[in-house]
Protein backbone atom coordinates (compact mmCIF):
# COMPACT_ATOMS: atom_id res chain seq x y z
CA UNK A 1 0.00 0.00 0.00
CA UNK A 2 2.77 2.42 0.93
CA UNK A 3 4.42 1.69 -2.39
CA UNK A 4 1.25 2.58 -4.29
CA UNK A 5 0.97 5.89 -2.44
CA UNK A 6 4.60 6.66 -3.16
CA UNK A 7 4.06 5.87 -6.86
CA UNK A 8 0.97 8.06 -6.97
CA UNK A 9 2.51 11.05 -5.20
CA UNK A 10 5.78 10.91 -7.08
CA UNK A 11 3.91 10.71 -10.39
CA UNK A 12 1.96 13.82 -9.46
CA UNK A 13 4.73 15.94 -8.00
CA UNK A 14 8.28 14.72 -8.60
CA UNK A 15 8.00 13.11 -12.00
CA UNK A 16 5.31 15.48 -13.18
CA UNK A 17 4.89 14.72 -16.86
CA UNK A 18 4.85 18.28 -18.05
CA UNK A 19 7.07 20.08 -15.60
CA UNK A 20 9.76 17.45 -14.96
CA UNK A 21 9.68 15.06 -17.88
CA UNK A 22 8.67 17.69 -20.45
CA UNK A 23 6.19 15.44 -22.20
CA UNK A 24 2.85 16.73 -23.46
CA UNK A 25 4.11 20.29 -23.89
CA UNK A 26 1.87 20.82 -26.92
CA UNK A 27 -1.47 20.71 -25.07
CA UNK A 28 0.21 22.41 -22.11
CA UNK A 29 0.94 25.50 -24.21
CA UNK A 30 -2.00 25.19 -26.58
CA UNK A 31 -4.98 24.56 -24.34
CA UNK A 32 -3.94 26.24 -21.09
CA UNK A 33 -5.36 29.64 -22.00
CA UNK A 34 -8.66 29.17 -20.22
CA UNK A 35 -9.42 27.27 -17.04
CA UNK A 36 -12.40 25.34 -18.39
CA UNK A 37 -10.66 24.11 -21.52
CA UNK A 38 -7.60 23.22 -19.42
CA UNK A 39 -9.71 21.07 -17.07
CA UNK A 40 -11.57 19.50 -20.00
CA UNK A 41 -8.32 18.56 -21.67
CA UNK A 42 -6.83 17.21 -18.43
CA UNK A 43 -9.89 15.06 -17.72
CA UNK A 44 -9.66 13.62 -21.22
CA UNK A 45 -5.93 12.95 -20.68
CA UNK A 46 -6.53 11.17 -17.34
CA UNK A 47 -9.23 9.06 -18.92
CA UNK A 48 -7.15 8.11 -21.95
CA UNK A 49 -4.03 7.43 -19.85
CA UNK A 50 -5.98 4.96 -17.72
CA UNK A 51 -7.57 3.03 -20.58
CA UNK A 52 -4.35 3.12 -22.61
CA UNK A 53 -2.45 1.57 -19.72
CA UNK A 54 -5.17 -0.99 -19.14
CA UNK A 55 -4.81 -2.13 -22.74
CA UNK A 56 -1.09 -1.77 -23.44
CA UNK A 57 0.19 -3.46 -20.27
CA UNK A 58 -1.44 -6.82 -21.13
CA UNK A 59 -0.28 -6.47 -24.75
CA UNK A 60 3.32 -6.02 -23.61
CA UNK A 61 3.21 -8.78 -21.02
CA UNK A 62 1.19 -11.43 -22.84
CA UNK A 63 1.87 -10.71 -26.50
CA UNK A 64 5.16 -8.93 -27.05
CA UNK A 65 7.38 -10.27 -24.26
CA UNK A 66 6.63 -14.00 -24.73
CA UNK A 67 7.36 -13.70 -28.46
CA UNK A 68 10.56 -11.62 -28.06
CA UNK A 69 8.93 -8.71 -29.86
CA UNK A 70 9.80 -6.07 -27.23
CA UNK A 71 11.32 -3.86 -29.93
CA UNK A 72 7.87 -3.39 -31.49
CA UNK A 73 6.68 -1.71 -28.29
CA UNK A 74 6.54 1.88 -29.56
CA UNK A 75 4.83 1.24 -32.88
CA UNK A 76 2.30 -1.22 -31.47
CA UNK A 77 1.46 1.10 -28.60
CA UNK A 78 0.90 4.06 -30.94
CA UNK A 79 -1.35 1.93 -33.13
CA UNK A 80 -3.37 0.55 -30.24
CA UNK A 81 -3.74 3.88 -28.44
CA UNK A 82 -4.87 5.70 -31.58
CA UNK A 83 -7.46 3.03 -32.37
CA UNK A 84 -8.59 2.93 -28.75
CA UNK A 85 -9.17 6.65 -28.52
CA UNK A 86 -11.17 6.61 -31.75
CA UNK A 87 -13.24 3.76 -30.36
CA UNK A 88 -13.84 5.62 -27.12
CA UNK A 89 -14.93 8.65 -29.11
CA UNK A 90 -17.46 6.60 -31.08
CA UNK A 91 -18.82 4.98 -27.91
CA UNK A 92 -19.09 8.31 -26.11
CA UNK A 93 -20.85 9.91 -29.07
CA UNK A 94 -23.46 7.16 -29.07
CA UNK A 95 -24.10 6.60 -25.38
CA UNK A 96 -22.97 9.67 -23.43
CA UNK A 97 -23.44 12.66 -25.77
CA UNK A 98 -23.04 15.15 -22.93
CA UNK A 99 -19.58 13.83 -22.04
CA UNK A 100 -18.72 13.64 -25.74
CA UNK A 101 -19.60 17.28 -26.13
CA UNK A 102 -17.30 18.36 -23.29
CA UNK A 103 -14.40 15.97 -23.97
CA UNK A 104 -14.98 15.35 -27.68
CA UNK A 105 -12.85 18.18 -29.01
CA UNK A 106 -9.84 17.07 -27.00
CA UNK A 107 -10.01 13.35 -27.65
CA UNK A 108 -8.66 13.38 -31.23
CA UNK A 109 -5.97 15.82 -30.10
CA UNK A 110 -4.51 13.35 -27.63
CA UNK A 111 -4.61 10.19 -29.77
CA UNK A 112 -0.93 10.48 -30.49
CA UNK A 113 0.10 12.63 -27.57
CA UNK A 114 3.57 11.85 -26.29
CA UNK A 115 2.51 12.04 -22.63
CA UNK A 116 0.10 9.14 -23.15
CA UNK A 117 2.69 7.08 -25.01
CA UNK A 118 5.28 8.08 -22.40
CA UNK A 119 3.14 6.82 -19.52
CA UNK A 120 2.51 3.44 -21.12
CA UNK A 121 6.16 2.88 -22.05
CA UNK A 122 7.54 4.09 -18.71
CA UNK A 123 5.16 1.75 -16.88
CA UNK A 124 6.82 -1.15 -18.67
CA UNK A 125 10.34 0.23 -18.21
CA UNK A 126 9.86 0.67 -14.47
CA UNK A 127 8.71 -2.93 -14.23
CA UNK A 128 5.43 -2.06 -12.54
CA UNK A 129 2.71 -4.64 -11.97
CA UNK A 130 -0.71 -4.03 -13.49
CA UNK A 131 -2.10 -2.31 -10.39
CA UNK A 132 1.03 -0.22 -9.96
CA UNK A 133 0.84 0.78 -13.63
CA UNK A 134 -2.76 1.92 -13.25
CA UNK A 135 -1.87 3.93 -10.14
CA UNK A 136 1.08 5.48 -11.93
CA UNK A 137 -1.16 6.44 -14.89
CA UNK A 138 -3.70 7.99 -12.57
CA UNK A 139 -0.95 9.94 -10.83
CA UNK A 140 0.52 11.08 -14.12
CA UNK A 141 -2.90 12.22 -15.29
CA UNK A 142 -3.51 14.09 -12.05
CA UNK A 143 -0.07 15.67 -12.34
CA UNK A 144 -0.93 16.75 -15.87
CA UNK A 145 -4.15 18.27 -14.57
CA UNK A 146 -2.32 20.02 -11.72
CA UNK A 147 0.16 21.59 -14.13
CA UNK A 148 -2.56 22.58 -16.64
CA UNK A 149 -4.82 24.15 -14.03
CA UNK A 150 -1.98 25.94 -12.28
CA UNK A 151 -0.62 27.25 -15.53
CA UNK A 152 -3.98 28.43 -16.82
CA UNK A 153 -4.12 30.54 -13.65
CA UNK A 154 -0.67 31.93 -14.38
CA UNK A 155 -1.66 32.68 -17.95
CA UNK A 156 -4.83 34.51 -17.00
CA UNK A 157 -2.65 36.76 -14.83
CA UNK A 158 -0.28 37.25 -17.78
CA UNK A 159 -3.17 38.48 -19.95
CA UNK A 160 -3.52 41.63 -17.89
CA UNK A 161 0.17 42.14 -17.14
CA UNK A 162 2.16 44.94 -18.74
CA UNK A 163 4.63 42.90 -20.77
CA UNK A 164 7.25 44.36 -23.14
CA UNK A 165 6.01 44.04 -26.70
CA UNK A 166 8.76 41.67 -27.82
CA UNK A 167 7.86 39.24 -25.01
CA UNK A 168 4.12 39.15 -25.66
CA UNK A 169 2.51 35.85 -26.57
CA UNK A 170 4.59 32.70 -26.74
CA UNK A 171 7.91 34.06 -25.34
CA UNK A 172 6.48 35.14 -21.98
CA UNK A 173 4.45 31.92 -21.84
CA UNK A 174 7.61 29.86 -22.19
CA UNK A 175 9.38 31.96 -19.55
CA UNK A 176 6.44 31.50 -17.18
CA UNK A 177 6.38 27.76 -17.91
CA UNK A 178 10.06 27.39 -17.08
CA UNK A 179 9.64 29.23 -13.77
CA UNK A 180 6.65 27.02 -12.89
CA UNK A 181 8.77 24.02 -13.79
CA UNK A 182 11.60 25.25 -11.53
CA UNK A 183 9.19 25.44 -8.61
CA UNK A 184 8.42 21.75 -9.02
CA UNK A 185 12.09 20.88 -8.50
CA UNK A 186 11.46 21.73 -4.86
CA UNK A 187 9.53 18.47 -4.46
CA UNK A 188 12.61 16.40 -5.31
CA UNK A 189 13.40 13.93 -2.50
CA UNK A 190 10.42 14.98 -0.38
CA UNK A 191 8.23 11.98 -0.99
CA UNK A 192 10.77 9.23 -0.42
CA UNK A 193 11.46 10.73 2.99
CA UNK A 194 7.78 11.07 3.87
CA UNK A 195 7.51 7.38 4.63
CA UNK A 196 11.05 6.75 5.76
CA UNK B 1 13.90 -12.15 -44.20
CA UNK B 2 12.12 -14.09 -41.48
CA UNK B 3 13.23 -11.46 -38.95
CA UNK B 4 11.43 -8.80 -40.96
CA UNK B 5 8.34 -10.96 -41.25
CA UNK B 6 8.18 -11.69 -37.52
CA UNK B 7 8.14 -7.92 -36.97
CA UNK B 8 5.80 -6.95 -39.79
CA UNK B 9 3.15 -9.64 -39.36
CA UNK B 10 2.18 -8.90 -35.72
CA UNK B 11 1.93 -5.16 -36.44
CA UNK B 12 -0.21 -5.76 -39.52
CA UNK B 13 -2.43 -8.17 -37.62
CA UNK B 14 -2.87 -5.76 -34.73
CA UNK B 15 -3.58 -2.96 -37.19
CA UNK B 16 -6.19 -5.04 -39.01
CA UNK B 17 -7.87 -6.03 -35.76
CA UNK B 18 -8.01 -2.37 -34.67
CA UNK B 19 -9.40 -1.33 -38.05
CA UNK B 20 -12.03 -4.07 -38.01
CA UNK B 21 -13.14 -3.12 -34.50
CA UNK B 22 -13.38 0.55 -35.49
CA UNK B 23 -15.36 -0.19 -38.63
CA UNK B 24 -17.79 -2.43 -36.76
CA UNK B 25 -18.14 0.09 -33.96
CA UNK B 26 -18.78 2.99 -36.30
CA UNK B 27 -21.43 0.95 -38.12
CA UNK B 28 -23.20 -0.26 -35.00
CA UNK B 29 -23.00 2.96 -33.09
CA UNK B 30 -23.53 5.41 -35.91
CA UNK B 31 -25.39 8.50 -34.78
CA UNK B 32 -28.16 9.43 -37.18
CA UNK B 33 -27.64 12.75 -38.87
CA UNK B 34 -30.47 14.68 -40.40
CA UNK B 35 -30.53 13.51 -44.02
CA UNK B 36 -31.33 17.01 -45.24
CA UNK B 37 -28.02 18.32 -43.86
CA UNK B 38 -25.72 17.07 -46.67
CA UNK B 39 -28.29 18.22 -49.25
CA UNK B 40 -28.51 21.68 -47.76
CA UNK B 41 -24.75 21.86 -47.49
CA UNK B 42 -24.38 20.93 -51.14
CA UNK B 43 -26.60 23.81 -52.26
CA UNK B 44 -24.50 26.41 -50.50
CA UNK B 45 -21.61 27.82 -52.55
CA UNK B 46 -18.91 26.83 -50.06
CA UNK B 47 -17.12 30.16 -50.09
CA UNK B 48 -17.27 30.24 -46.26
CA UNK B 49 -17.49 34.02 -46.47
CA UNK B 50 -19.69 34.47 -43.41
CA UNK B 51 -22.10 36.90 -45.07
CA UNK B 52 -25.02 34.91 -43.62
CA UNK B 53 -23.80 35.61 -40.11
CA UNK B 54 -22.87 31.99 -39.34
CA UNK B 55 -19.41 30.46 -39.11
CA UNK B 56 -19.08 29.35 -42.71
CA UNK B 57 -21.38 27.32 -44.94
CA UNK B 58 -21.37 24.32 -42.58
CA UNK B 59 -22.61 26.49 -39.74
CA UNK B 60 -25.39 27.97 -41.84
CA UNK B 61 -26.47 24.53 -43.13
CA UNK B 62 -26.60 23.20 -39.59
CA UNK B 63 -28.64 26.16 -38.38
CA UNK B 64 -31.07 25.80 -41.31
CA UNK B 65 -31.70 22.13 -40.57
CA UNK B 66 -31.74 22.23 -36.79
CA UNK B 67 -33.46 25.48 -35.98
CA UNK B 68 -36.91 26.57 -37.04
CA UNK B 69 -37.34 29.93 -38.67
CA UNK B 70 -33.80 30.53 -39.95
CA UNK B 71 -34.26 32.54 -43.12
CA UNK B 72 -33.22 30.87 -46.38
CA UNK B 73 -32.25 34.12 -48.06
CA UNK B 74 -29.16 34.86 -45.98
CA UNK B 75 -26.67 33.54 -48.53
CA UNK B 76 -25.82 36.63 -50.54
CA UNK B 77 -23.16 35.06 -52.83
CA UNK B 78 -25.61 32.26 -53.69
CA UNK B 79 -28.37 34.73 -54.54
CA UNK B 80 -31.87 33.69 -55.61
CA UNK B 81 -30.88 30.30 -57.02
CA UNK B 82 -29.56 29.02 -53.70
CA UNK B 83 -32.44 30.50 -51.74
CA UNK B 84 -34.87 28.72 -54.05
CA UNK B 85 -33.14 25.35 -53.68
CA UNK B 86 -32.94 25.74 -49.92
CA UNK B 87 -36.61 26.55 -49.58
CA UNK B 88 -37.47 23.52 -51.73
CA UNK B 89 -35.43 21.14 -49.56
CA UNK B 90 -36.71 22.55 -46.30
CA UNK B 91 -40.26 22.99 -47.51
CA UNK B 92 -40.58 26.65 -46.62
CA UNK B 93 -41.65 29.63 -48.63
CA UNK B 94 -39.16 31.10 -51.07
CA UNK B 95 -37.69 34.41 -50.01
CA UNK B 96 -36.08 36.80 -52.43
CA UNK B 97 -32.40 37.63 -51.91
CA UNK B 98 -31.45 41.24 -52.30
CA UNK B 99 -28.20 41.00 -54.23
CA UNK B 100 -25.59 43.35 -52.97
CA UNK B 101 -22.24 44.52 -54.21
CA UNK B 102 -19.47 46.39 -52.50
CA UNK B 103 -18.42 49.93 -53.32
CA UNK B 104 -15.36 51.84 -52.09
CA UNK B 105 -16.36 55.30 -50.94
CA UNK B 106 -13.21 57.10 -52.03
CA UNK B 107 -12.03 58.48 -55.35
CA UNK B 108 -8.93 60.29 -54.15
CA UNK B 109 -6.52 58.92 -56.73
CA UNK B 110 -2.97 60.12 -57.40
CA UNK B 111 -4.15 63.17 -59.40
CA UNK B 112 -6.56 64.39 -56.77
CA UNK B 113 -4.60 63.99 -53.56
CA UNK B 114 -1.10 63.08 -52.47
CA UNK B 115 0.68 61.11 -49.82
CA UNK B 116 1.89 63.01 -46.80
CA UNK B 117 4.07 60.23 -45.45
CA UNK B 118 6.67 58.14 -47.21
CA UNK B 119 5.40 54.77 -46.04
CA UNK B 120 7.77 51.89 -46.74
CA UNK B 121 6.56 49.31 -44.28
CA UNK B 122 4.48 46.19 -44.71
CA UNK B 123 2.13 46.17 -47.70
CA UNK B 124 -0.93 46.37 -45.53
CA UNK B 125 -3.48 49.13 -44.96
CA UNK B 126 -4.02 48.22 -41.33
CA UNK B 127 -0.25 48.34 -40.65
CA UNK B 128 0.03 51.77 -42.29
CA UNK B 129 -3.03 52.97 -40.41
CA UNK B 130 -1.58 51.69 -37.13
CA UNK B 131 1.72 53.55 -37.59
CA UNK B 132 0.71 56.81 -39.27
CA UNK B 133 -3.04 57.03 -38.74
CA UNK B 134 -3.31 57.55 -42.46
CA UNK B 135 -1.07 57.44 -45.48
CA UNK B 136 -2.41 60.18 -47.71
CA UNK B 137 -3.17 63.80 -46.97
CA UNK B 138 -6.82 62.88 -46.38
CA UNK B 139 -7.22 60.95 -43.17
CA UNK B 140 -10.48 59.35 -44.34
CA UNK B 141 -9.31 58.11 -47.72
CA UNK B 142 -8.26 54.81 -49.24
CA UNK B 143 -4.76 53.74 -48.19
CA UNK B 144 -4.37 51.79 -51.40
CA UNK B 145 -2.25 48.98 -49.98
CA UNK B 146 -4.78 46.33 -50.88
CA UNK B 147 -6.06 44.72 -47.66
CA UNK B 148 -9.48 44.47 -49.33
CA UNK B 149 -7.96 43.09 -52.50
CA UNK B 150 -6.20 40.34 -50.58
CA UNK B 151 -9.32 39.28 -48.74
CA UNK B 152 -11.64 39.28 -51.78
CA UNK B 153 -12.57 35.69 -52.71
CA UNK B 154 -13.68 36.76 -56.20
CA UNK B 155 -10.70 38.89 -57.24
CA UNK B 156 -13.20 41.66 -57.85
CA UNK B 157 -11.09 44.42 -56.27
CA UNK B 158 -8.26 46.20 -58.00
CA UNK B 159 -6.02 49.03 -56.83
CA UNK B 160 -5.90 51.74 -59.49
CA UNK B 161 -3.89 54.94 -59.00
CA UNK B 162 -3.73 54.29 -55.27
CA UNK B 163 -7.45 53.74 -54.75
CA UNK B 164 -9.34 50.46 -54.50
CA UNK B 165 -12.07 49.81 -57.06
CA UNK B 166 -14.67 47.08 -56.90
CA UNK B 167 -15.66 45.55 -60.21
CA UNK B 168 -19.32 45.17 -59.31
CA UNK B 169 -20.44 42.60 -61.89
CA UNK B 170 -18.11 40.01 -60.32
CA UNK B 171 -18.69 41.07 -56.70
CA UNK B 172 -20.90 38.62 -54.83
CA UNK B 173 -21.53 40.89 -51.86
CA UNK B 174 -19.96 38.71 -49.17
CA UNK B 175 -18.85 41.77 -47.23
CA UNK B 176 -15.38 40.52 -46.28
CA UNK B 177 -13.78 43.71 -47.59
CA UNK B 178 -16.27 45.81 -45.61
CA UNK B 179 -14.98 44.21 -42.41
CA UNK B 180 -11.34 44.43 -43.48
CA UNK B 181 -11.00 48.09 -44.51
CA UNK B 182 -9.36 49.92 -41.57
CA UNK B 183 -10.89 53.22 -42.70
CA UNK B 184 -14.38 51.72 -43.09
CA UNK B 185 -14.62 53.01 -46.65
CA UNK B 186 -16.42 50.06 -48.18
CA UNK B 187 -20.13 49.40 -47.92
CA UNK B 188 -22.61 47.06 -49.56
CA UNK B 189 -25.26 48.61 -51.80
CA UNK B 190 -28.03 46.95 -53.80
CA UNK B 191 -26.39 45.46 -56.88
CA UNK B 192 -28.85 46.93 -59.37
CA UNK B 193 -28.22 50.49 -58.16
CA UNK B 194 -24.96 51.78 -59.51
CA UNK B 195 -24.84 55.33 -58.25
CA UNK B 196 -22.61 55.99 -55.25
CA UNK B 197 -20.91 58.80 -53.37
CA UNK B 198 -17.20 58.13 -53.66
CA UNK B 199 -16.02 60.13 -50.70
CA UNK B 200 -16.01 59.62 -46.95
CA UNK B 201 -14.31 62.84 -45.81
CA UNK B 202 -16.24 64.24 -42.87
CA UNK B 203 -14.32 67.51 -42.63
CA UNK B 204 -15.81 70.85 -43.68
CA UNK B 205 -15.77 71.63 -47.41
CA UNK B 206 -12.78 73.97 -47.35
CA UNK B 207 -10.64 71.49 -45.39
CA UNK B 208 -11.64 68.66 -47.70
CA UNK B 209 -10.82 70.73 -50.75
CA UNK B 210 -7.30 71.41 -49.49
CA UNK B 211 -6.40 67.72 -49.24
CA UNK B 212 -8.30 66.29 -52.22
CA UNK B 213 -9.76 67.86 -55.33
CA UNK B 214 -12.21 64.97 -55.79
CA UNK B 215 -13.66 65.07 -52.28
CA UNK B 216 -17.24 65.85 -51.33
CA UNK B 217 -17.40 69.42 -50.04
CA UNK B 218 -20.96 69.16 -48.78
CA UNK B 219 -22.36 71.83 -51.12
CA UNK B 220 -25.83 70.22 -51.03
CA UNK B 221 -26.37 70.69 -54.76
CA UNK B 222 -27.27 67.00 -55.07
CA UNK B 223 -29.86 67.41 -52.31
CA UNK B 224 -31.58 70.13 -54.36
CA UNK B 225 -31.61 68.29 -57.68
CA UNK B 226 -32.76 64.93 -56.33
CA UNK B 227 -36.43 64.47 -57.33
CA UNK B 228 -37.20 61.87 -54.67
CA UNK B 229 -35.32 63.30 -51.72
CA UNK B 230 -33.01 60.29 -51.54
CA UNK B 231 -29.69 62.07 -51.07
CA UNK B 232 -28.75 63.98 -47.93
CA UNK B 233 -25.58 65.65 -46.73
CA UNK B 234 -24.70 64.28 -43.31
CA UNK B 235 -21.47 65.14 -41.49
CA UNK B 236 -20.29 67.14 -44.51
CA UNK B 237 -20.56 64.21 -46.89
CA UNK B 238 -23.45 63.22 -49.17
CA UNK B 239 -25.24 59.97 -48.43
CA UNK B 240 -27.69 58.10 -50.64
CA UNK B 241 -30.75 56.36 -49.23
CA UNK B 242 -31.01 53.39 -51.59
CA UNK B 243 -34.58 52.62 -50.58
CA UNK B 244 -35.70 55.90 -52.11
CA UNK B 245 -33.20 56.24 -54.98
CA UNK B 246 -34.62 55.78 -58.47
CA UNK B 247 -31.29 55.98 -60.33
CA UNK B 248 -32.27 59.09 -62.26
CA UNK B 249 -28.66 60.20 -62.51
CA UNK B 250 -29.45 63.80 -61.53
CA UNK B 251 -27.03 63.95 -58.57
CA UNK B 252 -24.11 62.53 -60.50
CA UNK B 253 -24.71 64.96 -63.38
CA UNK B 254 -24.79 68.04 -61.18
CA UNK B 255 -22.12 67.09 -58.61
CA UNK B 256 -19.59 69.93 -58.48
CA UNK B 257 -16.55 67.82 -57.60
CA UNK B 258 -17.53 64.68 -59.48
CA UNK B 259 -17.49 62.41 -56.47
CA UNK B 260 -20.99 61.06 -57.15
CA UNK B 261 -20.47 58.48 -59.84
CA UNK B 262 -22.47 55.98 -61.81
CA UNK B 263 -20.86 52.54 -61.76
Amino acid sequence: MTKLIIILLSAVFINNYILSRFLGICPFLGVSKKLDSATGMSLAVIFVMLIATAVTWPIQMFLLNPNDLGYLQTIVFILVIAALVQLVEIVLKRYIPALHKSLGVYLPLITTNCAILGVTILNIDEGYTFVESMVNSLGSGLGFMLAMVMFSGVRSKLEGADIPKSFKGLPITLVAASITSLSFMGFGGVIENLFA
Amino acid sequence: MSAILTAVIPVVVIGLICAAVLVVASKIMAVKEDERLPKVRECLPGANCGACGYAGCDGYAKALVEKEGVATNLCIPGADAVSKQLSEILGVEFEDVIEQAAVVHCCGDCDATEDNVDYRGMESCSAAKLIFGSKGACGYGCLGLGDCKNVCPQDAIDIKDGVAHVYRPICVGCGLCVKTCPNHLISLTPAIEDVAVLCSNKDKGAVTRKVCTNGCIGCKKCEKVCPVDAIKVKNNVAEIDYEKCVCCNACSTYCTTGCIVRG
